[in-house]
């Protein structure tokens, strides 16, 4: 591996992605959660215990996002037009997850309360597995032409190894999920989602088995990538698996500060094992390899990334350090105040 | 319907939706400033009362604004790829800054403006305000920067990717070569390049000078001009609301308090608002005249140009149904549109001898000998008409933006004028009740100018998508077929018909709920209470 400017910003767009998944990560596990519980009085605590922060957590999405544009516009067009009808409804579910969060608790009525729940339930759920599908696709690798323009459909991209790391998505970000709402209460609802880690975490840790061993045998470019660099890549999959089991340890003991810590740690061992595993790709082409993209041939002009990386270098420690700062101001418990959800 | 109208009506329709609420929370966030800095100097309870109000709704409004904005950062992907492709090195930029310094910014100190009363103290929490209102703005300006590159591109050059071999010689992109036989390199192409469709696969346009492109012609017209239109959106909605409020005689010194400060943003903004609206129309006629002889609906070139005040424009067709040119009745002040292309209003006489080019010889006969070089003078005229906007649209979107400010400018000035005189706030006087009822539908105002203003100035630069560089209809996604288009639009049209009427509903019932009107500081968090005590207790003993 060489450290060029293509490498940073590999690495950069790599890390607000991981940010993404880490904050929207826990507040799409909360709403996957959220039907688990029956009391409305529940419901409400846990809602606003991603009240403050749900809106700010989708905005690593939208950076992201314009971060691939600028510095990768040939995977950015490829991606996003080749899923079209996965990132519509992808948009269409964070969508109305957010109308969701802002009407529930509006009006007293119980059907009322009980339709947007579902809708909140099932936009975060839809939102995970599409976002994991997604995920699958990139290392499984999906048909593109000599200009690098998807060739098939959606049915193409729902083959069962993206599902299955959809599902596992969807599972990481319960547990992940899970864990900060014992973070976030106290009581007997913080003593029912205790419970419930020993039922997210065992789901988890299956499907990530599941998919940690089956991946280097099943996805050809993986495989290779695993004979390149052996060490590093099992070294980075040990490190995700043991900071899964650090969870139940750290939850086990009533650290759940730890615990959170421990997930998110879990969740950037997962994103660098994955990084490390298609570099210096970020598009497969199956089955033609040589019309992939990668971090060369997808990039823009090195005046671009340089002057970015100049913006960027400037910019995202500012954005880590107010961003700390303000989840460090709303540490605690949630309180449900006049302004609460 | 084919994939490029299903594309045009689906960015249109959800980044014309997604545009009623920034220009709100970058209005509201000037207002909340000075309301918040208002309170920290006078510590006069109604100023907190006020922050405290208008805040919520920002809230609203901000969270309807991100999650109708993530739409906007994957469009340009999903639906116009091959643009994505061709402007990526110039265009992702500003998108990408938007994200890390605005967005970051103005969501994560908003949550402690929204949540923070009981956690932070009165400084940091102005300081938070302050820094949600600098990042609306920030996001104004970058999302224009990109927006001014689609309209006087600057700071780039188009270069060919092609393959050079060992012995130097180049070979096209499609060229079959062995792996590592080659490497790929981008050959400069001279400025008047003309770009064809099948270059697409390998010209890109690469970035020069990221200032010069930042700065580009009509960057810095076109941003004053929204920021002040933004300005407008959220003022009028303050003005709205308290005028609600003074008519139905409750929260009556919040109302009033609210309404003189939007008042004076209000009056100064719109005086503002013709200037900087004179200078970007000026921009126009030199930068984009296509664009200026659609608006104003002139079909021939001509000195003393008259400025049409309202009227209609058709298209002037030939018995096969092609467009050969344009029927333009309208209410017109004689010479007015040269003298205001000139700028020069001291000598108007001299001013008024300035040619303002028409339809009937625009685009010139040079930019489309050099596009058609085999076609006769007369197959350029017919020709022409195809690098027109749409006239008749234009025309329209273009006037009612002008009516609009005209009337918000007589709204403010006018609201100005009845407090001076004290006759604002005698609601039971007939000419009071009758300028609040105005005033309360005021708010719909600026949202129609500004989209009515984003339509001219997108509309009227078709049919390019990159003025005179690249066309719209050849920036679409290949890899997208109409049918996903259609649904997807579909599927928007019935979620953001559910997402305004959430917010609707919501807006509504925060006003109906009203601010506090505790005067007594009754609202301020305790932990605050004790700080001013103690500063007054401290001025008491000075």
């Amino acid at each position: 591996m060489e450290f060029d400017l293509q490498t940073f910003w590999f690495i950069l767009v790599g890390i607000l992605f991981t940010g993404y998944a880490m904050l929207d990560g826990f507040d799409l596990g909360v709403g996957a959660l959220h039907l688990f519980t029956k009391t409305d009085d529940e419901r409400r605590i846990m809602l606003n215990s991603i009240g403050p922060v749900w809106d700010g957590n989708e905005v690593w999405l939208v950076t992201g996002g314009g971060a691939l544009f600028a510095a990768f516009p040939e995977v950015y067009a490829t991606v996003f037009s080749g899923f079209y009808d996965a990132f519509m409804l992808l948009l269409f579910a964070l969508i109305f997850r957010a109308v969701a969060i802002e009407f529930r608790s509006k009006q007293p009525g119980k059907l009322w309360r009980r339709g947007w729940d579902c809708g909140f339930a099932f936009g975060s759920l839809l939102s995970s597995l599409l976002i994991g599908v997604a995920m699958g696709n990139v290392v499984w690798g999906i048909p593109l032409d000599e200009n690098h323009e998807f060739t098939g459909n959606i049915l193409t991209l729902l083959h069962p190894y993206a599902l299955l790391l959809g599902l596992t998505t969807v599972a990481l970000f319960m547990m992940h999920g899970n864990i900060y709402l014992i973070l976030k209460t106290e009581g007997e609802l913080q003593a029912k989602l205790r419970r419930w880690v020993k039922i997210t975490i065992p789901i988890f840790m299956i499907l990530f088995l599941t998919v940690g061993l089956i991946t280097p045998f099943v996805c050809p470019h993986i495989e290779t990538a695993y004979s390149q660099r052996p060490i590093i890549l099992t070294l980075l999959f040990t490190l995700a698996l043991l900071s899964a089991f650090n969870i139940p340890r750290e939850v086990y003991k009533g650290r759940e500060f730890l615990a959170f810590l421990s997930s998110c740690g879990t969740m950037v061992a997962l994103m660098t094992l994955f990084g490390a595993s298609v570099y210096p790709y970020m598009v497969f082409s199956t089955p033609t390899l040589a019309n992939s993209l990668d971090i060369y041939n997808g990039s823009s002009t090195e005046k671009t990334l340089h002057f970015m990386m100049i913006v960027a270098l400037i910019g995202v420690p500012i954005v880590l350090t107010y961003t700390a700062s303000v989840y460090y101001i709303f540490r605690g418990k949630v309180e449900i105040t006049e302004e609460s959800y | 319907m084919d994939i490029e109208i299903l594309s045009r009506i689906q960015f249109a329709f959800t980044v014309g939706f997604h545009f009623l609420f920034p220009p709100l929370t970058i209005g509201l966030g000037l207002n909340l400033v000075i309301m918040s800095g208002l309170w920290l100097k006078t510590r006069n309870p109604i100023y907190h009362n006020m922050g405290r109000f208008w805040t919520k709704v920002f809230g609203l409004i901000f969270a309807i604004g991100v999650a109708t904005g993530i739409v906007m950062e994957f469009q340009f992907g999903t639906n116009w790829a091959t643009y994505s492709r061709f402007v990526g090195d110039v265009f992702g930029s500003p998108l990408a800054i938007e994200g890390i310094y605005a967005f970051f910014l103005e969501s994560g100190f908003l949550a402690i403006l929204l949540f923070g009363w009981n956690k932070v103290g009165p400084k940091l929490h102005f300081f938070s305000t302050c820094m949600v209102a600098l990042g609306a703005h920030f996001s104004a300006i970058w999302i224009l920067v990109a927006n001014s590159f689609m309209q006087t591109p600057a700071g780039y050059h188009l270069a060919k990717k092609v393959k050079v071999t060992a012995d130097g010689t180049q070979h096209p992109l499609s060229a079959n070569l062995a792996e590592g036989t080659y490497s790929v390199k981008e050959i400069p192409l001279p400025e008047d390049y003309i770009l064809q469709q099948s270059d697409l696969d390998s010209i890109r346009a690469v970035i020069d000078n990221f200032w010069e492109m930042v700065f580009s012609p009509s960057s810095m017209d076109r941003l004053i001009h929204t920021i002040l239109a933004c300005w407008l959106a959220g003022t009028f909605l303050v003005i709205s609301i308290s005028a609600y409020y003074l008519l139905k005689k409750r929260h009556v010194p919040f109302a009033k308090a609210s309404m003189k400060i939007a008042l004076i943003v209000a009056a100064v903004s719109t005086a503002l608002q013709f200037w900087s609206a004179d200078e970007t129309a000026r921009g126009v006629a030199e930068n984009q005249p296509t664009k200026l002889a659609a608006i104003e609906g002139l079909a021939d070139s001509t000195a003393e140009a008259p400025l049409g005040v309202v009227g209609w424009v058709s298209w002037d067709k030939d018995d096969e149904g092609n467009i050969v040119g344009i029927n333009e009745t309208s209410i017109k002040i004689p010479a007015l549109l040269s003298i205001l292309v000139s700028g020069d209003f001291l000598n108007p006489i001299e001013a008024s001898k300035v040619v303002v080019k028409g339809l009937n010889d625009l685009p010139s006969d040079e930019f489309l000998q050099a596009r058609y070089p085999d076609a006769s003078p007369t197959e350029i005229e017919k020709i022409r008409p195809e690098y027109w906007p749409n006239v008749p649209v234009v025309f329209q979107t273009y006037h009612i933006m002008i009516a609009c400010g005209v009337a918000l400018f007589a709204i403010a000035w006018l609201g100005l004028l009845l407090w001076k005189t004290g006759r604002l706030w005698t609601v039971d006087k007939k000419f009071t009740r009758w300028f609040l009822i105005v005033c309360i539908f005021s708010v719909f105002l600026p949202q129609i100018a500004s989209q009515a203003g984003w339509f001219t100035a997108e509309m009227g630069r078709q049919p390019w998508i990159v003025y005179e560089i690249l066309k719209t209809s050849e920036a679409l996604s290949q890899a997208v077929r109409a049918g996903q288009v259609l649904f997807s639009l579909i599927m928007f049209t019935l979620i953001y018909i559910l997402l305004f009427m959430v917010f609707a509903y919501t807006l509504n019932s925060k006003i109906k709920h009203g601010p506090s009107d505790d005067l007594s500081g009754g609202q301020l968090p305790e932990k605050w209470r004790s700080i001013t005590l103690l500063e007054k207790n401290n001025e008491n003993k000075d």
